[in-house]
This record gives C-alpha cells, sequence and structure tokens, in this order.
C-alpha cells in the first residue's frame, strides 16, 4: 500500500500566544513548533498499515522552512521519504492549501492518503476533504481504525454520542483520523540516524504549478476572545484560594 | 439573496428520521441573520421519509421549506448528499447557506464547497453584519485566539455554526409551505458504503444525572496522579468526569468523558482540574450553572467559561481544596 500522510507543523500546544501588530495574526517570532497532534496519529495509522501490508509510507508537508523539523521526525519515525512544499502558509485559505498538496498528492498516485481530522492552530477541519474532492477520491473522516477488505478498505468512523460506524470504500481513499487512537511511538536512535539518509523532496508553489494565494475567505482581525462570563481569580497561596472559592462556592453560588 | 439553512436528521430509536437538536440552533441563526440583512430565510432537510421533520419546519417564520427527497438519501454517505445539495442550491439559490457544525457537516461540507469553488467558514460562533456583508467569528489555536472572517468570493457563502452558539429556543414561530423536492441521483455515484451505526457498550455511568462533576484533564499529568482528583470528588459528593485525552489514554473509561464525542453535561456544579478548555470540551460542559476552573495557564480557555477560577499548580491546589470543602462539611 502506497500511503501519503499530510502533516502540519503548528505552534506548540502550550504555547503563549501574542496578537501580532497587525492584528492579522500572532507574534510568529518567539513560538516553538511541532507536529499536529491529530496528524501524529494519522501518521501512527500509515505506520502501522504498512507494517500490516507493506508499501511506502511518504511523509508531505507544506510550510516554511522549519517544517523541516517535524518532516525529519516523520522519517525518523519511520516514513520512507518526504515531500516539503516549501511556502509560507499562514495566510492560505483550506482550499488554496488543499490546492498545493493536491497537486503533490497527485504526483505520487498513492492508494492512501491520511491526515489528522483537524489542526490545533486554524482548526477548520477542512483540509482532507478538500483534498479528497480536488483528487477525485472517496473519503471518510473522524477515522478510528482501518482494514484491508478485498482490494478495498473498511473503517470505524466516530460519530457523535458515542455511536460509530463501518464504512466501506474502494482504494484509492483518503481518510482524516481521530487523536488518541493508538500509541504513538517514539523515534528510535538507529530512525533518528536513518532519517538522515532519507529522500526529501523540496518543491515550490510554483514547481507545483499551482498559486500560493488566497481569496475565498478573509481572515479580518485576530483578537483575544472576549469572556462570556466576569470570571473570579483567586490567585493566593492554595490554602488561601481554596478557602476563598468554597466560602463563594457556599455563600454566593450556593451549590455547596 | 436569501439565508438557506440545510438542517440535520439522522435515524431516532425507531429507526425513523429524527433531529439533530443543533438543527434548530442553525434555524434561529438563520433567521436572526436574514432579517439583519434584510432578506428571508429558507430551511431544507435532506433524506428519505423526511416528509414529517419538513411538515414541522412548514410551522416557522420561513419562506419556504424544501424536503430534499430521495431513496438514496437513506443513509448518509458523502457523494449522495453532495449531489443532492449541489442540485437543491441550483434550484433555490440562496447567499448564505448555513449548517450545523456537527460531525456529518464537517464530513461533506468541504466537499461541496470545494465542488463550487467555494471555502466554508467552519465552526462559526457568532456573527455580526458589517456594510451588508456576513462577518463570522471564529476561534484559532484550540480557542486561545478569536478570528473574524469575511467571505471574499461570489455567492453562495458556506458556514456552519458550532453547537450552543445560537438558541434554538429562539426559532420564530410561523408558517411556511413545503417543497419537496427530488435530486436526481444515481447508485453507482456513491463510493462509499456506509454499514449499521452502532455503539461499544450500554452506557453505566450516566453523567447528565449528575449534580457535581469533578472533571479531570491533560493536566494531571500521569494515571497515578488520578487518585487526587478522586479524593476531591469524593468530598464534594460528585461524579468524576475527564477531557478526551484522559479517555483515549485510558487512566478513565470512556463512559465518563465530557465534551462533543462523549456527554453533554449540565450539573450545578462543574468543576475542571487541569482542562484547558479545548472548544470540544467546552460544548459538552458550558450550559453548567457554575463552573470553577483549576489550571496553571492564567490564559487557559477554560477561564472564558468559568464562574470561578484558581491560577495555579493542581497538585498543590486540589489538596488544599478537598481539605477545605471537609472542613466546611
Amino acid at each position: 500500500m502506497k500511503i501519503v500522510v499530510a502533516i502540519k507543523q503548528v505552534p506548540a500546544r502550550d504555547s503563549q500566544l501574542r496578537i501580532s501588530g497587525s492584528g492579522k495574526w500572532i507574534e510568529e517570532g518567539d513560538l516553538t513548533y511541532e507536529i499536529n497532534e491529530p496528524d501524529a496519529y494519522a501518521l501512527e495509522a500509515g505506520l502501522q498499515l504498512k507494517e500490516k501490508h507493506g508499501g511506502e509510507v511518504i511523509a508531505l508537508s507544506a510550510g516554511p522552512a522549519r517544517a523541516s523539523q517535524t518532516i525529519r521526525e516523520a522519517l525518523a519515525k519511520g516514513a520512507d521519504r518526504a515531500i516539503h512544499i516549501e511556502e509560507e502558509m499562514g495566510a492560505l485559505d483550506p482550499l488554496a492549501a488543499g490546492r498545493l498538496l493536491a497537486a503533490a498528492i497527485q504526483a505520487e498516485s498513492p492508494d492512501l492518503v491520511l491526515t489528522g481530522l483537524q489542526s490545533d492552530d486554524l482548526g477548520y477541519g477542512q483540509t482532507g476533504v478538500i483534498l479528497a474532492e480536488l483528487l477525485g477520491l472517496p473519503h471518510a473522516t473522524i477515522v478510528m481504525q482501518v482494514e484491508a477488505q478485498g482490494s478495498g478498505i473498511r473503517v470505524k468512523r466516530e460519530l457523535e454520542d458515542g455511536w460509530f460506524q463501518h464504512v466501506e470504500m474502494p482504494l484509492p481513499a483518503l481518510l482524516t483520523i481521530q487523536s488518541g487512537i493508538s500509541k504513538l511511538r517514539y523515534a528510535t536512535l538507529m530512525g533518528i540516524k536513518k532519517a538522515k539518509t532519507k529522500e526529501v523532496k523540496r518543491l515550490t508553489a510554483a514547481d507545483l504549478g499551482a498559486e500560493a494565494s488566497s481569496t475565498s475567505i478573509v481572515l479580518e482581525r485576530v483578537y483575544a476572545p472576549e469572556r462570556t462570563k466576569h470570571t473570579q481569580l483567586f490567585t493566593g497561596a492554595p490554602q488561601e484560594a481554596a478557602a476563598q472559592l468554597v466560602e463563594k462556592l457556599r455563600f454566593e453560588a450556593r451549590v455547596l | 439573496m436569501s439565508v438557506l439553512a440545510i438542517l440535520e436528521q439522522r435515524p431516532g430509536q425507531d429507526g425513523k428520521p429524527a433531529w439533530n437538536r443543533m438543527s434548530f440552533e442553525t434555524l434561529a441563526a438563520a433567521q436572526q441573520i436574514a432579517g439583519e440583512l434584510g432578506t428571508e430565510a429558507s430551511a431544507a432537510v435532506v433524506g428519505s421519509g423526511v416528509s414529517g421533520l419538513a411538515g414541522e419546519l412548514a410551522a416557522n417564520q420561513l419562506a419556504g421549506v424544501y424536503a430534499v427527497e430521495h431513496e438514496l438519501l437513506g443513509s448518509y454517505t458523502p457523494d449522495g448528499y453532495v449531489a443532492a445539495m449541489r442540485q437543491l442550491l441550483d434550484r433555490a439559490k440562496p447567499r448564505i447557506v448555513l449548517f450545523p457544525h456537527s460531525y456529518q457537516v464537517r464530513d461533506f461540507l468541504p466537499k461541496l464547497a470545494t465542488a463550487l469553488g467555494r471555502v466554508a467558514i467552519s465552526d462559526g460562533v457568532s456573527h455580526r453584519i458589517d456594510g451588508g456583508q456576513l462577518v463570522l467569528a471564529r476561534q484559532l489555536f484550540q480557542g486561545k485566539v478569536n478570528v473574524d472572517v469575511r467571505f471574499a468570493g461570489d455567492a453562495p457563502h458556506f458556514a456552519s455554526l458550532q453547537a450552543g452558539a445560537y438558541r434554538a429556543d429562539r426559532v420564530v414561530a410561523g408558517s411556511a409551505p413545503v417543497e419537496t423536492f427530488t435530486p436526481q441521483l444515481s447508485a453507482v455515484g456513491i463510493r462509499t458504503k456506509p454499514l449499521e451505526l452502532f455503539r461499544e457498550s450500554e452506557r453505566g455511568v450516566d453523567l447528565t444525572a449528575a449534580e457535581i462533576i469533578v472533571s479531570v484533564g491533560r493536566g494531571i499529568k500521569e494515571a497515578d496522579n488520578i487518585p487526587i482528583v478522586e479524593k476531591l470528588a469524593k468530598a464534594l459528593g460528585a461524579e468524576l468526569a475527564a477531557s478526551r485525552p484522559i479517555c483515549d489514554a485510558g487512566w478513565l473509561p470512556m463512559e465518563r468523558q465530557v465534551g462533543s464525542s462523549g456527554q453533554t453535561v449540565a450539573p450545578k456544579l462543574y468543576v475542571a482540574v487541569g482542562i484547558s478548555g479545548a472548544i470540544q470540551h467546552l460544548v459538552g460542559m458550558k450550559g453548567s450553572r457554575t463552573v470553577v476552573a483549576i489550571n496553571k495557564d492564567p490564559n487557559a480557555p477554560i477561564f472564558e467559561v468559568a464562574d470561578y477560577g484558581i491560577v495555579g499548580d493542581l497538585f498543590e491546589v486540589l489538596p488544599a481544596l478537598t481539605a477545605a470543602i471537609e472542613k466546611a462539611k
């Protein structure tokens, strides 16, 4: 099975974010980055399928030069090779981003394309399904299990309120993978060493004959969320804060 | 010019189509936005055997109701739904199309929008009208930052709305004509084969009945630390719950998960311990009467929905809080 896994580099989960001077994005200068967590599970799913059925896992990422760190980590975990579309992706809407990724995927003609179900930064949750439509592939989202079945696959989808559903489809296909469905592997020392010799193909939007532009939706203003509630914060020593909170819960909120 | 709300049904307990309750939030939003834009709202329901549901919609203040009816729409498939909706849009010609941000909508809306060369604004939490244009607010970085997003291209403009962002009880009653719309669909155009819906196990824990819930998140760091949260829950006489990562890791059973993929709760007191407040969690608990958040990050989104908060190390705060509660008894 030839599998392309689309991965994204995003600011680390515990980042303290500051709005940039332009008010259009966040300050990126002092951030550290990591793989988008749902994409780490997509990569894990791809590696497990390869271990079971043979084939090849290709890590695909679009992003500036710093994304090469995330790509190296994917190679160290076991991806066979990688494609890095080296572009600033921040301002692109998901369709424009999808067009770049689709062009790179098309050239590989994979059996299966995997992505995480959404990104931790923009959080549109659309890239995978957009790719499926651009590539003309059947798809399923929020997938928890993938099994080969004849010439196709059978997947377990998560629905709301504790419901699940199996869906069958032919290959090639695209799946977006749910976070947390398996234990993520660590890169081994051997893996890290091997990663240095693996192929990373570097492409630009121009190489792909696609345009890195965005026209459909515009991010107008980024701002700190307005609080919907007035929160009373207790910031003193633990014993003191705890006593104040209990007082409030008893005599103000009257829930104790 | 109009606003079209495409509402969601799914098989109910008797196997017949039943509403996803988010549908009425979307309907309320469509009426409100249409009113502010000086245009009219209509609504559609897609499926097989949906005339009864369309009849219910006809009792609302709408310009029209579409019952999009075809036997191939009996089980949801992205191919079937997108083909049907494209034909519906040709017929209804709406300017704005609104959906609930449900798992099903997440599965087909980007496909529908892409097929028409559009980008949907997904997971909107509120809106404003600016210069006759719809501007939607949505969340970035797991709810740490908000952004206002505007459509730049031609109509139709697609948006999905977060659970709880609009109030279903604001739907304005009235009357509307129903049109049954039968799309042209063929079985060969549907590439995925959906099988029966199922549950992993019967739910042993009904968190929705709990008056007090203590819920734990990633901040607890490891399974061995869960007992300090259990002690707090015991002191409060509370049910223990968790955010998704804790259940994924197997530290607490899945049946104790609160959030979009778990249970939706509204107790009189909800204590969130080491939970940052990603939106998937907030939608499951923001109806709680009183919310307490304990987190080391003062900018964690959980504080946006909290009435009371302690910013600090939960490993110091929890024993102190447990002791204070026991003393107050």
